[in-house]
């Protein structure tokens, strides 16, 4: 970090990487912040969607290049993080839809039935 | 030194990202938040393919955008009584500065460290994932496939009405 113009113009590791927190933090605010499940849902994705620009950005910059190896290990991380949010929205709007039927609402302030 | 086109590039997508994010959180209907969901999501793929991640890049496009956007749409027409509004809950406050507070963290310290690689540029990913999904982590991709299955037999199970329940239909 030499300059600031090197800062804007040269797109590093340092990038990806605020972006990736803003996603994520962004993710959060939705998740902790909103009231409909859909909408919680569509945080955790956005959060999911933070983590995996972070795993690619290492990926492209990697710190350790004594091996060869391992260059695209992120990647392959990446494809289960895809499917397992595939498998995980999948399951989480299916037992939205089971809530609504037995109280035609998916609003989580109002699914308070084991709240003491 | 990165060519102009990157830089633009990374610029656009980054804007379109946490744009489109952030009316992710603003908008009124759960409908329009959904669509600029699916706005981040593409945002997101041009960002993976400035990182030269083809794969991923189409993966995303044709997972996220495609397929989870379509479910939510789903679960969103399949709940009809239900309201729209994309209303906050007493937690939203919280939830801002938890955000806020990663978002810093998360920059203060990529910007704190001295990162030293240099960037590898793949002219394609594909064979690579392709050898490594079949050979270093062939089990975590049988599992995945069975974690796959059965979260769709799960999710058939779930919502499927039977006649022989006699609470369906009553206990609302």
């Amino acid at each position: 970090m030499t300059g600031i113009s090197e800062l804007i113009f040269e797109i590093g590791l340092v990038h990806y990487l605020i972006v990736s927190g803003s996603v994520f933090g962004l993710g959060t605010a939705i998740a902790l912040g909103k009231r409909s499940a859909i909408a919680v849902l569509m945080g955790i994705e956005l959060m999911l969607n933070g983590s995996i620009l972070a795993l690619l950005a290492f990926s492209r910059f990697p710190q350790n290049t004594s091996s060869e190896a391992g260059l695209v290990d992120g990647h392959v991380f990446v494809v289960f993080i895809l499917s397992v949010a595939a498998a995980e929205a999948a399951v989480a709007l299916a037992l939205s839809v089971l809530v609504y039927r037995k109280r035609e609402t998916v609003d989580l302030d109002r699914i308070n039935l084991m709240r003491w | 030194m990165d060519s102009p086109g990157i830089v633009i590039g990374f610029y656009m997508m980054a804007g379109l990202v946490l744009g489109s994010g952030t009316l992710v959180f603003l908008a009124r209907n759960l409908l329009h938040a959904l669509a600029f969901l699916v706005i981040s999501f593409l945002g997101m793929a041009g960002l993976f393919l400035t990182l030269s991640a083809d794969f991923i890049a189409m993966a995303q496009i044709l997972i996220y955008a495609g397929s989870i956007s379509v479910l939510m749409v789903f679960a969103v027409m399949l709940t009809p009584l239900a309201s729209r509004d994309n209303g906050n809950t007493i937690y939203v406050l919280p939830g801002l500065l938890a955000a806020g507070g990663i978002a810093t963290f998360v920059g203060f310290l990529a910007l704190d460290t001295s990162w030293s690689g240099p960037a590898t540029d793949f002219t394609t990913t594909i064979d690579l994932i392709g050898n490594l999904l079949l050979g270093k982590y062939v089990l975590a991709f049988e599992i995945a496939s069975v974690l796959l299955l059965f979260a769709l037999i799960g999710a058939i199970m779930l919502v499927q009405i039977s006649p022989s329940d006699p609470e369906e239909g009553e206990g609302r």
